[in-house]
């Protein structure tokens, strides 16, 4: 039988770098990693089909939708929700006539070495920890997680729409945030 | 012709669905003439691009462990939990 603490101490740090990254909370991604164990040790019958460690990545991604659904449930409804119009909080980034930009996007460049690199991707992680919540949630599992749309929309119970709009606007305040505090070449 | 918020809404959701035909055309109309969107449109492909590297960079920081404490945590957890039914082979 397999035995559940070779998969602990073969692939824990390997499993939980990964929710890490894509939880960004030591304690959910701790939790991730338990459950993922736990439904491995659950469900031996792989028997071999794949790679121990793919199959644990493959039952730890099912796991990390579950938390963050689970978070998005518990939060209280926040000022991002469904029910707002969804130019709402965008305003200021056009003019008047609500057709051209107000606050045009100015040119940055891109990371040109492995320094600036580190360091964009510095500002990058500061300006997704400031993102509220729910846009934060909705941004990671659409472009950290890769899960696609129709998923999301069924694991957060959202529309489509909504989904487009709220990313629209995670990465119009990325972006602008960016702006402000990376200063590239 | 698409304003600029439109157009710029159109490139967020150009990452998020397959844009219809009409879409599509009226968008890169715009970009033709619109510095602005099209730098818009430039920095968000970055941004998913460094997303990406972000996400792959924490993947990879061996530093990043669990801690000795998680580790016994998540050991005795399993320990306790019920063995599978058919016991594996």
């Amino acid at each position: 039988m397999a035995a559940q603490h070779d998969w602990l101490t073969e692939h824990g740090d390997f499993l939980y770098r990964f929710a890490l990254a894509r939880l960004r909370d030591p304690h959910l991604a701790e939790d991730a990693v338990q459950d993922t164990l736990l439904a491995a040790m659950q469900n031996q019958g792989f028997a071999g089909k794949s790679a121990p460690r793919t199959w644990l990545t493959g039952i730890l991604k099912h796991k990390i939708i579950d938390i963050i659904r689970k978070q998005s449930r518990e939060q209280v409804v926040e000022d991002l929700g469904e029910d707002l119009p969804d130019e709402a909080g965008m305003d200021d980034f056009f003019a008047d006539d609500q057709r051209h930009w107000a606050d045009k996007p100015q040119a940055w460049g891109a990371p040109q070495d492995e320094l600036e690199q580190k360091q964009f991707l510095q500002v990058l992680q500061e300006c997704m920890n400031r993102l509220p919540t729910k846009l934060a949630q909705l941004f990671m599992l659409r472009e950290v997680h890769e899960t696609d749309n129709e998923e999301i929309c069924k694991e957060l119970d959202i529309s489509t729409t909504n989904a487009w709009v709220m990313l629209y606007r995670a990465r119009m305040n990325l972006r602008k945030c960016l702006e402000l505090n990376w200063l590239g070449s | 012709m698409l304003s600029c918020k439109q157009a710029s809404q159109l490139i967020s959701q150009s990452l998020d669905r397959r844009l219809s035909l009409r879409e599509r055309f009226a968008l890169r109309l715009h970009l033709l003439i619109c510095d602005v969107c099209e730098r818009f449109r430039q920095q968000l492909l970055l941004l998913r691009d460094m997303v990406h590297k972000l996400r792959s960079h924490a993947e990879q920081d061996a530093d990043v462990q669990l801690t000795a404490a998680a580790r016994q945590r998540i050991a005795a957890r399993l320990e306790h939990s019920p063995k599978p039914e058919s016991g594996g082979y």
